[in-house]
């Protein structure tokens, strides 16, 4: 029995699309062990990466801390809007830092740093090649990849904690804000209930952990992207789009898979 | 005779997929000579300098440079020899998060333990070469066309290579500039001892410079000679080319079907 022509034509694009992916995820892995491979002079030369932290964690610093200023006092709001209903607002500060330390902080932190730096080394790592900067570095028996690439990808692995941790520092700081200084909880409860609530390795280090992976998976999309883009104005446009949308999913994903591993049974 | 020749290319084929670019290209490049390679555009002068380079691999047929032919080569072996060789980009290619200073630098920081000092002294040298020592604090977003080209010719020479591709050097530039370009070129292969190689459209400025042309169409050499040969060629390509005449073995009209046809006029005479 012959299918419809429109029938299969559809299958065949279904099947199209889905090798193509698999394929573009066997090119990205292969990058990505090349990248590793390939990190040994960013390690030696360490002042390349220090100099790409500049770019991608000290520039990012402003939206983190406004940020996490604004989750942070958000949080403390609706915590004690909630929790005043049952006569425990003293235990706001507990809310407001294990939602931070747990999920808040890294999750939006990886958001905000792949939105504000993942698309700009996309789009500087793209512009380079459409511009033959990468060709004419190859040209010089320098490698791009070595060079450009590796002290990139390593400068967001190494920020992405830090950055994580001053978006939960200054969410805890908003918190206190408003429901201390302006609501009027009472300060020695807000801070010992959060300081008996919060473990050390399942909180904070777990939160760490996370922190450690999105960064890992925020920048090895951002140099893949940039490196894979097609070398005209319409590619980088796209390839920044590709790694502020799928960098999300990722986070996301990520904090799911990450979060059932960590906490599950975890009171 | 071998030794005189830096560059020798044999049977050289190379295809896109199905589409072939070059077939069975032969050309033999003389250490110390400014050589151009003219033709159209999308003509595969590009490929050839990509061949030669060794950023892709020849179909068929090789590219001997310094007699190691360069498609054999591994990684290293071919890094090494492409610190022999310099290659000037269509636009510079600079590198937009360095000054000039450092552009003309990198390949000295890259490749060798020179101090800093000796550096410095290397970097001005080779700027003053190129007319642009006073630039040398400026950011490539604050050069012209002209200096953005002079400053990548500097970081190019760098390292005193032994061989310099030039992707079409003149496009974009102003009178000027493009007479600048041009005498530099032929200036610094004199006074290094190099050999370049042009990639070019623009006849009558590179004739001014060169000292043997090779004319590529159809991924073939249509012509090859001295300037003053193919000044008086009267091959009908060359000449062609030579003088920009609008019609001649390269057409004006893209392939297509009748005229008539395509506006509906064949039967509305009938």
């Amino acid at each position: 029995m012959l299918l419809p022509r429109r029938i299969v034509s559809g299958i065949q694009h279904i099947g199209h699309r889905v090798i193509e992916s698999v394929w573009r995820l066997g090119i990205a892995s292969r990058f990505f062990i090349l990248v590793l491979l390939k990190s040994g002079t960013s390690l030696r030369r360490f002042n390349l990466v220090i100099r790409e932290l500049y770019f991608t964690g000290v520039l990012s610093l402003i939206i983190i801390v406004v940020s996490g200023l604004f989750v942070g006092m958000v949080l403390g709001l609706q915590g004690y809007e909630t929790l005043q209903k049952y006569g425990s607002e003293s235990a706001v500060g507990t809310l407001v830092a294990l939602s931070l330390v747990r999920e808040l902080g890294p999750v939006v932190a990886a958001l905000l740093f792949a939105s504000r730096a993942g698309s700009a080394i996309t789009a500087e790592i793209g512009l380079m090649k459409a511009t033959e900067q990468l060709a004419a570095m190859g040209m010089m028996a320098v490698d791009p990849i070595a060079r450009v690439v590796a002290p990139r990808f390593w400068s967001g692995v190494i920020s992405m904690p830090f950055l994580a941790a001053i978006f939960s520092v200054m969410g805890v700081f908003g918190g206190y804000l408003v429901t201390v200084v302006f609501i009027g909880v009472d300060e020695g409860s807000y801070w010992s209930q959060m300081q008996s609530a919060v473990d050390f390795r399942f909180d904070i280090m777990n939160g760490f952990i996370k922190s450690c992976f999105f960064g890992v998976a925020v920048t090895a999309i951002a140099v893949f992207e940039g490196y894979d883009a097609p070398p005209t104005a319409e590619g980088v446009s796209g390839a920044t789009t590709r790694t502020v949308v799928t960098s999300s999913l990722v986070i996301l994903g990520l904090d799911f898979i990450l979060t059932a591993f960590m906490f599950r049974g975890v009171s | 005779m071998t030794s005189e020749n830096l560059i020798e290319i044999s049977g050289l084929n190379f295809s896109y997929d199905t589409r072939a670019i070059l077939k069975g290209i032969d050309m033999t490049m003389q250490r110390g000579k400014v050589i151009a390679i003219m033709g159209g555009s999308g003509s595969g002068k590009t490929t050839l300098l990509r061949l030669i380079g060794g950023t892709i691999q020849p179909t068929s047929g090789y590219v001997k440079f310094a007699g190691k032919v360069v498609h054999e080569l591994d990684r290293d072996a071919l890094f090494k020899l492409r610190r022999k060789m310099g290659m000037l980009f269509q636009f510079g290619a600079l590198f937009t998060d360095l000054s000039v200073f450092d552009n003309v630098a990198f390949q000295m920081r890259e490749h060798t333990n020179l101090p800093e000092s000796m550096i410095r002294d290397l970097v001005l040298m080779k700027l003053h070469a190129v007319g642009l020592r006073g630039a040398q604090h400026l950011m490539p977003n604050a050069l012209s066309g002209g200096m953005a080209r002079r400053v990548a010719l500097a970081r190019s020479i760098a390292l005193d290579p032994m061989l310099i591709m030039y992707d079409e050097p003149f496009t974009g530039l102003d009178p000027i500039s493009l007479s600048v370009i041009g005498n530099l070129i032929r200036r610094l292969t004199d006074a290094l001892g190099m050999t370049s190689i042009v990639v070019t459209h623009d006849v009558q400025e590179s004739l001014k410079i060169v000292d043997y042309v090779y004319f590529i169409a159809d991924g073939v050499i249509a012509a090859e000679g001295t300037p003053k040969e193919v000044r008086e060629s009267i091959a009908p390509f060359v000449h062609q080319f030579v003088h920009g005449e609008e019609d001649g073995p390269v057409p004006f009209h893209y392939p297509a079907q009748s005229y008539r046809k395509d506006l509906n006029l064949e039967n509305a005479l009938a």
